[in-house]
């Protein structure tokens, strides 16, 4: 059956770079959401020009926000081009 | 079938006209708005605007939810799975913004300065985690509630009662919350008595979700989303451009913090604050320490991605691709207020600081008598009344200079948000608009979390546990008689103002994240767990989470005297909070369910770990028990495998078919 042999090799194939995207946004994801801030004092010395907002206060209060904002919205686009690249997405036409 | 039709019953008309529909909504919203300003300007009495403020949108919700109506399983459960991803992420954005985010959160941030901002991040991040872990795989999957899930993976009804078990510890505190939020809002500027008004918010909750269940929530969901993300902004889009002439408060309010900075040396230098009392704005873990800051954000992300009235929202997505979408507008939606929160503290926070503080008593600005009246504003120890009141207040104060000194000045938290128009010398429109706003937030929570632990109990309880035989018409006759009953029962228990209301929002999401996290993430990402595993991995976290909650709280001497319990330090200058010694040589050291006046509740623990942040003991409990189990037993069957490998991906059937009769 090389048929559902091939379909085998596809899936595991897709789960390994589905896997690696999770990871690497899982990543970033800790990057923003932790790692920065715990380096929180070192950076409120350093002053935002124009904004005026200590920079350690203001990732808490903005930067990290905006990067979760555009990690999902880029992880939806990664998603779908790996799901596609093996046949597993969606049709278009719905929606 | 490649595709999984949209059950669409002279509905197509109305999603295809969505963005018409509710372009019309939002803009006959503000000509409402703008025709109560003139109604003020004419002189209409504040009292009256307030009334037609929240009579005008309760009806709408109210029509919105008798349109929505429904008869058919799916459009009840899962709104037929046809809400666009743009559309279903406002509605989450409703959903998961409550009366907390909208009054509340700013008014912590003026508190805490920093460390508040662990609530911010905590509430934002935790969507990453729904997106690539989780909601998109549920949605594959086909569920119509989280518990739908876990017996189906874990091998049925004694891992769907656990689910159903940890859904109702988790949701109903916090709906009982939002019923208290609407009571409060309600009464403060309608002056309803507090138990009337919280009955009158519940009227407002089941006529959104009574009659059309999922479907009618996301539909009234969306509009509360445009009503609240309007109020929240306008007051603070306002008071920027008064002081900075930059109508975007997120980026002006940079110099507010630089002026709070530099006032809070000056007020130290002139003697108007007294050091213990000042809490620097930007200096981070003086009310946390970094383990709790931490700790707090990473339950409030997990907890975030376990909560099921959230995960139930990408449930009604048309497809796997549009609910990794709706994640991602959703967090924009919720990030338009978040980001504004820190905007609105420092503000608020710089008016105290500059025309309050180190005034003279007699020029203290008549804003904060209003609030003063309703006993949320103090000085001197005593409601700021008027000015009279509060120069004898100051008197009694033994060697009070005559000016207001920080330490004098205590504030409520909730009223940050209020009292923003005020303080910008906005009409009362605009006050209005905020209440409206709250109200929204209010029952746009409720109504989510009421339907979460409804569906639970007729879905899973009772047509999947009790009577599998139950025709449609009986399944959503029991559905709605029970959301009527889990409504009732919430608002009695929010009548009576249970003391812990408000920390229990916090607990809901650590309990969560230790009873859900771990089984759902193992259930998706390794085929090897095992039933057994999973069960008792649920058991396991939620139980251990439960218990550091309850005892460190309840049972705060059992917790020191058995538990090898010491001692929270004090997270400014590390010392003990309680001396454990002095407070269990006394006499009510043992004493069970306490008020929070006991010496030792709350302020007892293990690793100097607040009981909010339980899901860190929790979690990798149930994540390390599940593992080991798992592998001690055997693997998985064949066919549960291939169920596994059908959900990771987007195309094809879902796994659990509903028969549609």
């Amino acid at each position: 059956m090389p048929d559902s042999h091939n379909l085998r090799e596809r899936e595991e194939a897709h789960w390994r770079k589905t896997s690696r995207l999770m990871l690497i946004n899982l990543g970033i994801w800790f990057l923003f959401g932790y790692v920065i801030h715990m380096f929180v004092v070192p950076l409120n010395t350093i002053k935002l020009p124009i904004l005026g907002f200590p920079l350690g206060f203001y990732m808490a209060a903005q930067g990290s926000l905006i990067a979760f904002v555009v990690i999902l919205f880029v992880f939806a686009r990664q998603q779908d081009r790996i799901d596609r690249e093996f046949g597993f997405a969606e049709d278009d036409q719905e929606g | 079938m490649a595709t999984q039709q949209a059950t669409t019953t002279g509905g197509s008309d109305f999603l295809s006209n969505l963005g018409r529909i509710y372009g019309f909504y939002t803009g006959g919203f503000v000509a409402f708005v703008l025709l109560l300003a003139v109604l003020e300007i004419i002189g209409v009495p504040n009292k009256i605007l307030g009334y037609l403020f929240v009579f005008f949108t309760l009806a709408v919700y109210a029509i919105i939810g008798v349109l929505s109506r429904t008869a058919q399983v799916s459009e009840y459960y899962v709104a037929g799975r046809s809400v666009p991803a743009f559309y279903n992420g406002m509605a989450t954005g409703a959903d998961w913004m409550s009366a907390a985010s909208f009054v509340g959160m700013a008014g912590t941030l003026f508190l805490l300065g920093y460390d508040g901002l662990a609530w911010v991040l905590g509430w934002t991040g935790g969507f990453v985690l729904v997106s690539i872990l989780i909601g998109p795989y549920l949605r594959k999957f086909g569920a119509y509630t989280v518990p739908d899930f876990l017996s189906f993976r874990y091998g049925g009804n004694f891992a769907r009662a656990l689910g159903v078990i940890v859904l109702v510890a988790c949701s109903f505190t916090y709906v009982t919350a939002q019923i208290y939020g609407t009571g409060i809002i309600a009464s403060r500027f309608l002056g309803m008595q507090f138990e009337i008004a919280v009955f009158a918010g519940l009227v407002g909750i089941l006529v959104c979700s009574m009659l059309g269940g999922m479907r009618a929530v996301t539909w009234t969901q969306v509009a509360q989303y445009i009503v609240l993300i309007i109020a929240y902004l306008t007051p603070i889009v306002i008071l920027s451009t008064k002081i900075y002439g930059i109508p975007i408060p997120q980026l002006t309010y940079g110099h507010a913090i630089a002026d709070i900075t530099a006032r809070e040396q000056e007020m130290l230098a002139n003697g108007l604050a007294a050091a213990a009392s000042l809490k620097p704005h930007i200096q981070p873990f003086i009310n946390y320490s970094p383990l709790n800051f931490f700790a707090i954000i990473l339950c409030m992300m997990v907890g975030t991605a376990s909560l099921p009235h959230i995960l139930m929202r990408y449930f009604t997505t048309p497809s796997v691709r549009e609910a990794r979408q709706s994640v991602a507008w959703s967090l924009l939606f919720i990030f338009l207020l978040y980001f504004s929160a820190p905007a609105y503290a420092a503000f608020s926070k710089l008016e105290v600081y500059t025309n309050i503080i180190g005034r003279d008593l007699s020029a203290i600005r008549p804003w904060l008598f209003n609030w003063g009246e309703l006993g949320l504003i103090q000085i001197c120890g005593k409601n700021a009344v008027n000015i009279d009141a509060v120069i004898a207040a100051c008197k009694a104060v033994a060697g009070h200079p005559g000016v207001v000194r920080l330490q004098d000045f205590v504030i409520n938290t909730d009223v940050i948000v209020l009292s923003t128009p005020e303080i910008a010398g906005l009409p009362y429109v605009i006050s209005g608009l905020v209440a409206a706003g709250g109200l929204a937030a209010a029952l746009s929570t409720a109504d989510g979390l009421l339907l979460a632990i409804a569906n639970a109990l007729s879905h899973d309880v009772y047509y999947k546990m009790i009577d599998p035989n139950a025709p449609t018409a009986r399944r959503l006759i029991v559905a709605r008689v029970l959301l009527l009953i889990v409504a009732v029962v919430a608002a009695a228990t929010a009548a009576t103002k249970p003391g812990d209301i408000l920390a229990m929002v916090g607990w809901a999401f650590s309990l969560a994240m230790a009873g859900n996290f771990p089984a759902l993430v193992m259930g998706v990402w390794w085929k090897r767990t095992t039933s057994t595993g999973a069960v008792c991995g649920i058991i396991a976290g939620f139980g251990l989470c439960l218990f550091y909650l309850v005892t460190t709280r309840y049972f705060p001497g059992a917790g020191v005297k058995y538990f090898g319990m010491t001692s929270l330090l004090n997270p400014a200058t590390g010392a003990p909070l309680v001396d454990i010694a002095k407070a269990m040589a006394l006499p009510n050291a043992m004493e069970s369910w306490p008020t929070l006046a006991h010496p030792l509740a709350n302020k007892v623990g293990w690793f100097n770990l607040s009981n909010i942040a339980c899901g860190l003991l929790g979690a990798p409990f149930g994540f390390a028990v599940i593992i080991i189990v798992s592998l001690l037993g055997r693997a998985p069957s064949r066919e549960m495998q291939a169920y596994v490998d059908e959900i990771r991906k987007p195309r094809g059937r879902t796994v659990l078919e509903e028969k549609t009769t």
